[in-house]
């Protein structure tokens, strides 16, 4: 059972779980139907993470809306669960079987007694960048993060808290909900295990100066195309170039865009590919008539996803070349987007002008950037070394990248694993 | 204790504003309602204090909240296990989604507060079904997986029986020398670790190890599953089980495509790695050092004559094995030959790592032919890179195969295949599963043994898996309380499958304590309802038997279902099943859904008020309701809601009912069914499909149009197609014409 925000200064429960996206969600509530109690605290105002921002996953190509609603009902009901969002996890001491973290809570400015009624969104005048579409549109000030946002309370953007203008919002409002001197407070978590669920972002494609993005309007990322697809997106689900809001009639996936790279990524971010096939059904299935082309270098799809790749392959109008985009470039002219494909073998050089290119760029550990507290090794990409016996559990992409079953798979794992390092002393 | 319903009205969100609320009230004490009151907002505190009040001073224990959807602050409104609480839905399904001050949103909204009243008075708190019940866990299958998954759950203080056919644990990681690298720098090869691992489960207090040992029976249900084993030891009471039982190597008779058994200079993956751990590398024709090795990837895999997925390990296993080559001729040439080099996240390190070797030579392409003369070997490789097709001479050539579920039963009839998804009505009203299932029964791989009506093992996905079908919930199985981990359930590394090891040993830990407290797991986690059998009426038509996608009803002599509640997942698709409406839950029942559908007042013909019945999906499509009235997208007011556990519960009286009381139309709105289904239930979606055809015959006796009735499947992003749905279906009963049964 999610409460909105602790009493108490001090909060006790066996595990405590950073991030609630979905490996964090899984961890939470797996635990909490074993019968321990859970404190997941998740830094931005609802749960949901990356998954909530994509269209559909692979290889179902079936919407995240529906795993996350099954398990925000599981959360809801759990009494053994107790959600903290705005919550920043400050520092960890202590030992197996015996942490303490100190959380800060950050205001929302928005209290228990906020009914999503959105009142208060109607009168409010100020906007603010979308970051959920990656700043492709805008909400107001004071917003419901989105459709499936957990807790299902408005939030207001601590830039405008202090703005004269909100006042206007907390007039609107019948509830008294709206609190715009509310302050940051912070509590202590006394815990017998961590785990940390802290997620991925996407390689910053601007880093790539070869590939264009930032100077060439068709070229997205792949995050940002997933966006685009989307009904709670910035176009409403429909796909149109950026640049012209031209209808899509031939798109090229670039894979390995930064990844597989000594000068970037130098892993392999594991489902780029199947992302960028599935991405390509999205095209197909808006542009019965439009051609998509995939440069790779290998098509990694393992296991039983072998038959997803084996489908996109009988589609007439689903190309796959292998080769490593090593240049793109802009036709002045129409504002089409030219991919050079590089065979690594022969060096032989392909062209190919397409409407728009999509980078399928890689996962980054948020790890790389906020390291776990209590020395938790890291690789040098920032991934948590896995059983090293030191410092916090970690589970899902903060590991290795994956996909979300696989997330999910660790993330149940890591739940009984804390249990397990809660026992031992 | 005697039921006292208390009916709360919430004019917050706009419901004040939309519809008049002392009518709801009047609609509200057409029945015994003992309490009648409202408030600006219940779920602010000073509301809640009044419903906790009535509770503790005025005795109500049957709460309609006619407020909010029951997805939004279930939490708020938990008064304790005692207090039932229907949630009518007054602000997504009414004010948000219907013109404020209008006749039709007026009656659509006493309609919802008449509904609800009507099914709190039909339905009551259920109890647990707490028994004695064991918490031991049985772990099946000694190699790495099965003996981390019996620590983990060992060391979280649970009794586990580790089940090993062979003579000694450890599996194949005791038959491997080394294992790649999961840990940086990613480019040393490490050891696995088995003999620490089996060590440690050896000592453990709480693990019991049986080696060569089968489960030659497996009774009962969870929490109370009774096994007895092949070695003719002591039975034992086991709360759940883990089927860890691994995987073997693609059948190499089948590889003669690729010159096995041609020359015995060609070998597979294992039987070099066998060479590695005896006396190392010679070529096997004459015990000679080799020269050249070259090693053909996906031997087997990624071919839909052979295995058509990827066993995603192999790319490794051969850049391993070519450092094994390395070390034992450092001159020696290496040639890999691959279609697409599958080392994915860190490991690419690995490979990169692999390729600083100036010997080792990989290259993309097709193998056009294997040839075995004069003590070596050549492969004629098509398609490259280079774009000409090269001959490659080497001593040796390993054929890098892929991995089978030992789930998988040789030459399997295609029907037993997939059982999962596909399975249709026959003509006797019945589906095919049942005749799958007694297939299976003598068709599956025999290693649970189970004494299941429907089967001896895990219901098989695809090639074999017992794999979930599920993304966000990868370990659900079609039998409760038993869970796949490793290699059995989808080809994996080692260090992968323990950690599935972990995630499988938690699974059944919240199985046996669920079960224990009498409660469902998922995805119904914490359910405390299950289905009550009135068998003197049963027909023994063996519809629920073969219908229930869990496999939780076994059957006797003359096919009179054998409940095992603890095996139920409480969906209701026996209830659906039932012709003779004799399965109910306390909370969910055939009664309940008839009370409600005949609890509101039907306008007659000349009133030009049509009246359209939905039964919806609560798990996707009515979340998915829920959204339009969140984004205040308006439908028609015609259509009554009444929410199902899952569609496959939907039994086909309540559509009778529903036209017998002069509803124009029936509407079913589940998840999506077929290869890529939705259902949580798995089948459920489907059955409610099946069972279209049954309604259809109805229409017929009742001389009624077919169109009045539709089933839709919608995906819960699919929110925008219910008001085109709604509307489009009024439509068409307008075309139509009223009901010929109204006012009958």
């Amino acid at each position: 059972m999610a409460e909105f925000e602790p009493r108490e200064d001090t909060i006790t429960a066996d595990t405590l779980v950073v991030g609630g996206g979905i490996a964090g969600m899984t961890t939470a509530i797996e635990t909490a139907e074993v019968g321990k109690d859970v404190i997941l605290a998740e830094i931005l105002p609802t749960l949901g993470g990356r998954v909530a921002a994509s269209k559909q996953y692979f290889p179902k190509l079936c919407p995240p809306t529906c795993g996350i609603e099954i398990n925000l009902k599981r959360i809801r009901s759990n009494p053994h669960v107790r959600v903290l969002t705005l919550a920043k996890v400050e520092n960890v001491t202590g030992e197996p079987g015996n942490y303490e973290a100190r959380i800060t809570l950050m205001p929302r400015f928005v209290n228990e007694k906020c009914t999503a009624c959105g009142e208060c969104e109607k009168v409010c005048e100020i906007e603010r960048d979308n970051d959920f579409n990656y700043n492709l549109d805008k909400t107001k000030a004071v917003y419901l993060p989105h459709s499936l946002a957990y807790p299902f309370r408005y939030a207001i953007d601590p830039r405008y808290a202090s703005d004269e203008r909100m006042k206007k919002c907390a007039d609107a409002c019948a509830y008294g909900a709206i609190e715009l001197d509310m302050k940051p407070r912070t509590i202590t978590a006394r815990v017998k295990a961590v785990v940390w669920c802290t997620g991925w972002h996407a390689y910053d494609a601007t880093k790539i100066e070869n590939l264009g993005f930032g100077k060439i309007k068709n070229v997205i990322t792949n995050v940002i195309m997933e966006r685009l697809a989307s009904d709670n997106g910035p176009t409403g689900g429909k796909i149109y170039r950026p640049s012209d809001g031209k209808e899509i009639t031939k798109i090229g996936f670039v894979q390995c865009a930064g990844s597989r790279d000594e000068n970037h990524l130098p892993y392999c971010s594991a489902i780029c590919c199947l992302a960028s096939m599935k991405q390509g059904t999205y095209i197909r299935t808006q542009y019965p008539d439009a051609e998509v082309h995939m440069f790779y270098i290998d098509v990694r799809s393992p296991g039983r996803l072998e038959d997803f790749y084996v489908k996109q392959q009988a589609d007439e109008k689903f190309h796959f070349h292998r080769g490593k985009v090593a240049k793109i470039t802009e036709n002045p002219a129409n504002g089409n987007v030219i991919l050079e494909a590089e065979n690594t073998l022969t060096g032989k050089i392909t062209k190919m002008e397409v409407d728009m290119a999509v980078l399928a760029v890689g996962m980054v550990p948020n790890t790389s950037e906020t390291p776990p507290p209590l020395g938790t090794p890291l690789d040098e990409f920032g991934f948590i070394v896995p059983d090293s016996g030191k410092g916090v559990i970690g589970a899902g992409t903060v590991m290795r990248p994956m996909e979300v079953a696989a997330s999910v798979q660790d993330a149940t794992g890591a739940a009984l694993k804390a249990i397990n390092h809660g026992m031992r002393r | 204790m005697e039921a006292k319903i208390g009916c709360y009205i919430c004019k917050g969100c706009d419901i004040a504003k939309s519809v008049d609320i002392d009518k709801l009230i009047g609609a509200a004490k057409e029945k015994k309602v003992a309490i009648c009151r409202t408030h600006e907002a219940f779920c602010n505190p000073e509301g809640l204090e009044i419903i906790k009040n009535d509770i503790k001073n005025e005795g109500v224990n049957k709460i309609v909240l006619g407020a909010c959807s029951p997805r939004v602050f279930p939490e708020i409104f938990d008064f304790g296990e005692d207090i039932l609480v229907d949630r009518a839905v007054l602000r997504e399904h009414v004010a948000w989604c219907h013109p404020a001050g209008d006749e039709d949103t007026q009656l659509l909204a006493e309609d919802v507060i008449r509904m609800s009243v009507a099914k709190v008075e039909a339905v009551e708190v259920p109890q647990p079904l707490i028994e004695e019940t064991s918490k031991d866990i049985l772990v099946i299958g000694g190699g790495m997986t099965g003996m981390r998954a019996a620590l983990a759950a060992a060391n979280a203080g649970y009794k586990v029986t580790l089940v090993e056919k062979e003579n000694k644990l450890g599996g194949w990681a005791t038959r491997f020398k080394k294992v790649f690298p999961k840990a940086p720098p990613y480019q040393d090869l490490e050891d696995s670790g088995v003999e620490a691992l089996v060590e440690l489960v050896t000592r453990h207090d709480n693990i019991t190890v049986k080696t060569g040992c089968t489960v030659d029976k497996t009774k009962g249900q969870p929490g109370k599953f009774a096994v007895t084993f092949g070695d003719g030891s002591e039975p034992m009471t086991f709360g759940s089980i883990i089927q860890a039982t691994g995987w073997k190597p693609y059948d190499t008779k089948k590889l003669d495509y690729l010159g096995y058994g041609k020359s015995p200079n060609i070998v597979t993956n294992i039987e070099l790695e066998a060479m590695v751990t005896g006396g190392g590398i010679k070529k096997p024709s004459d015990n000679k050092p080799i020269d050249s090795i070259a090693f053909i990837q996906c031997a087997g895999s990624r071919d839909q004559d052979h295995l058509p997925y990827c066993s995603s390990v192999c790319c490794r296993v051969s850049l391993k094995q070519a450092m094994y080559v390395r070390q034992q001729y450092p001159d020696a040439k290496i040639y890999i030959i691959y279609k697409d080099l599958r080392s994915p996240q860190q490991y690419e390190l690995f490979y990169q790592h692999a390729q600083n070797d100036d010997g080792l030579f990989l290259t993309k392409g097709e193998i056009a032919e294997v040839r075995a003369n004069n003590g070596s070997v050549e492969i004629d490789v098509e398609e490259t890179l280079l774009g000409e097709d090269i001959t490659i001479k080497a001593d040796m050539l390993v054929l890098a195969t892929g991995m089978v579920p030992t789930t998988k039963v040789d030459d399997a009839p295609a029907s037993a295949e997939g059982s999962e998804a596909g399975s249709r009505p026959t003509e006797e009203g019945k589906t095919e599963d049942g005749k799958k299932a007694a297939e299976s029964a003598e068709k599956g791989a025999h290693i649970l043994n189970l004494t299941y009506r429907q089967g001896t093992d895990l219901p098989t996905l695809k090639y074999g898996f017992p794999d979930s079908h599920f993304i966000c919930f990868p370990y659900e199985t079609r039998r409760t309380a038993i869970y796949a981990a490793g290699c059995v359930r989808a080809p994996m590394d080692f260090a992968t499958a323990q950690n599935d090891a972990y995630g499988a040993a938690l699974k059944a830990i919240q199985a046996v304590e669920a079960i224990s407290n009498g409660k469902a797991v998922h995805p119904r986690a914490g359910d405390l309802s299950y289905p009550d059998f009135m068998m003197q009426k049963c027909t023994q038509c063996k519809r629920c038997t073969e219908e229930c996608p869990f496999g939780a009803l076994d059957e006797d002599d003359k096919g009179t279902p054998l409940p095992n509640p603890f095996r139920c997942r409480r969906c209701g698709v026996c209830l659906g099943a039932c012709p003779e409406r004799i399965i109910s839950f306390k909370n969910y029942s055939v009664r309940m859904i008839s009370q409600m559908i005949r609890s509101i007042p039907m306008p007659d013909e000349f009133d030009e008020k049509p009246r359209i019945l939905a039964f919806i999906c609560e798990n996707d499509a009515l979340p998915a309701v829920d959204y339009v009235g969140i984004k205040r997208i308006q439908y028609n007011a015609m259509i009554r809601i009444i929410p199902l556990r899952c569609l496959g519960s939907m039994n086909a009286v309540w559509v009778s009912d529903a036209l017998a009381s002069g509803y124009d139309g029936v509407l079913l709105i589940g998840c999506k069914k077929g290869d890529d289904y939705q259902c949580h239930f798995i089948r459920g979606s489907e059955l409610a499909d099946y069972r279209m055809e049954n309604v259809r015959e109805k229409l017929k006796q009742l001389v009624l149009e077919e169109d009045r009735v539709e089933f839709h499947e919608l995906a819960i992003s699919d929110y925008d197609q219910i008001p085109k749905i709604f509307d489009d279906f009024l439509e068409t009963m307008n075309r139509v014409g009223p009901n010929p049964y109204k006012g009958m």
